[in-house]
């Protein structure tokens, strides 16, 4: 297969990307790019903006200023057909899986080879057993998605993400919600994957764990804003208070203003609370 | 002061009311442009390589038609003999009685066939449809359909249009039958005549235009039932309480809409 992404310079790139739910803005100009081949971890607590920034990577959700440009094509500007295309370049696992419960776990992953591609029944089956065999589920094709656990849930919903052999691979909370040693083989999954397919991979995770060992580089989110965006080590030897709150697990210092404190529990909305994301 | 505070109660209310008004013009539009997609993907999906398949089609009428035939069978049958009995009835009270073939077979044709059957594959299906779309968007599947570039209306919705389109008419035209099948069972005693006659009299009685009018509602209806069990299920928002309060909205929006819908349909041709 020929593939144009040699000539890609950056696989994702955000460039000043506002966004609000209402009122609140929920991201203040985040700015980053990943590389081709890179694994880049987007980092945060609950209520951060990673999930919202993720609806914007993938296009579900249109920013209020700021461009997302994924494989050098800006997400604003491309046409319906256009749009097709790039997400046929592009795979993505949900945190929740999000497999189709009517199907099985076969006609799931051959799913997007059915609908984009030519191929003959042999080929996709030989392909769909192929990817299975990736993720470790060899044999569960003819199950529903109601009768795996969670891990073989996230571990076929990154075997769909990858059945057509994306160049950019999003990951939306890998290895939330599971044992530790199931979160690790599905991290060791990821690396594979980046190693043996060349693939650029964003992962979304609060997992910490998981972030230092599969992250080349890790921009952490806090409260909307890039706190962050560096190498693993640089991250872990920040002298950045909110960093080392964020890594050694600490809670916020305390309310810094005691009078906005009092106004909200008397209930005063008319100063609303500026750029604080949702919880 | 207390003018003050009744202006500010009345400009409240006609925030909510304009609000309410927004919301439903805005739900109407989204109505409409599925239908406009829905053509569109019918006419270019081949060209767009996301043809419309035939098989989640066939799955779709089966389950919409097929499903619904022995209801449908029922609830007809039931009403051609309640139309007989209230028709008999009615028309005895100025003798016209051996006229009664007359209205059961239009009103049967003409009304309670295509609505019955409406309402009823608007209670099955429409239903079903909003909730298996509103589950499959807090599962996030139809974003999931969305990323891997495969159009959810195509996919999703397209298949149910068509068969609601083909199946509705269908059943339909099996109430006609069954509906004015029963109605003879109990005319053509009453009237002291055979089966037979009655047969004869309804196939010179009932015209290919009354045939239509009634069909051509179920069409309508169709369209109607697939957009406002699409329109909800896809509006649906806060997990399973969302599903089923979107479920239910959807068989009473559809109902209403048919109802009314019929009303004016009635209005416009028979006038």
């Amino acid at each position: 297969m020929s593939r144009s992404s040699q000539s890609v310079a950056h696989s994702v790139e955000v460039i000043d990307l506002n966004t609000h739910y209402g009122d609140r803005q929920i991201l203040h100009n985040v700015s980053l790019e990943v590389k081709q081949g890179e694994i880049m971890v987007i980092m945060g607590g609950s209520g951060s903006g990673k999930t919202t920034l993720l609806n914007h990577l993938l296009g579900l959700m249109p920013p209020t200023s700021g461009t997302v440009r994924i494989l050098d094509q800006d997400l604003g500007r491309l046409t319906p057909l256009e749009r097709q295309k790039l997400r046929t370049r592009t795979g993505v696992a949900f945190q929740s899986g999000a497999l189709f419960s009517s199907m099985s776990i076969g006609d799931n992953i051959a799913l997007p080879l059915r609908e984009h591609t030519d191929l003959d029944p042999t080929t996709i089956g030989i392909m769909t057993r192929l990817k299975l065999e990736v993720v470790s589920l060899a044999g569960f094709e003819n199950l529903k998605p109601a009768e795996l656990s969670g891990g073989m849930i996230k571990r076929a919903a990154l075997a769909r993400a990858i059945v057509m052999d994306p160049e950019v691979l999003f990951c939306d909370e890998p290895s939330a919600g599971l044992d530790p040693v199931v979160a690790s083989s599905i991290d060791d999954l990821i690396l594979r994957l980046r190693d043996a397919m060349g693939m650029s991979i964003v992962v979304v995770t609060h997992d910490l764990d998981s972030t230092f060992k599969i992250a080349d580089r890790i921009c952490v989110l806090d409260k909307g804003k890039v706190l962050a965006l560096d190498t693993v080590e640089a991250i872990r030897a920040s002298t950045d208070t909110r960093i080392q709150n964020l890594l050694n697990r600490r809670t916020e210092e305390a309310e810094p203003d005691p009078d906005a404190y009092l106004r909200r529990l008397l209930g005063d909305t008319s100063t609303p609370p500026d750029g604080t994301p949702r919880t | 002061m207390a003018g003050g505070l009744g202006v500010d109660k009345l400009t409240k209310m006609l925030d909510r009311l304009g609000r309410w008004a927004v919301a439903g013009v805005a739900e109407f539009g989204f109505g409409a442009a599925l239908v406009g997609e829905s053509v569109f993907w019918l006419a270019m999906g081949r060209k767009r390589r996301q043809p419309v398949r035939l098989g989640p089609v066939v799955a779709q009428a089966m389950e919409i038609g097929i499903g619904a035939l022995p209801i449908v069978t029922v609830l007809s049958g039931t009403i051609g003999i309640m139309l007989a009995i209230q028709g008999v009835y009615s028309l005895k009270l100025f003798g016209a009685e051996s006229r009664v073939t007359l209205g059961v077979a239009m009103s049967t044709v003409r009304e309670f066939a295509p609505l019955i059957t409406g309402i009823l594959v608007a209670g099955r299906s429409g239903s079903a449809l909003a909730a298996r779309l509103g589950t499959m968007r807090i599962n996030q599947e139809i974003d999931a359909l969305t990323v891997m570039g495969v159009s959810p209306v195509r996919f999703l919705v397209v298949p149910a249009l068509v068969a609601m389109m083909v199946m509705l008419p269908c059943l339909t035209l099996w109430a006609d039958l069954v509906g004015l099948f029963t109605a003879g069972l109990y005319i053509a005693p009453q009237l002291g005549s055979t089966m037979g006659a009655y047969v004869n009299e309804v196939t010179s009685l009932v015209q290919m235009n009354d045939m239509l009018h009634g069909l051509a509602k179920s069409v309508i209806f169709s369209v109607l039932i697939t957009i406002v069990g699409v329109v909800n299920g896809a509006s649906v928002s806060g997990g399973a309480e969302g599903v089923g309060h979107m479920t239910t909205r959807s068989v009473v929006h559809a109902i209403s809409a048919i109802v009314i819908t019929d009303m004016i349909f009635v209005f416009m041709v028979t006038r």
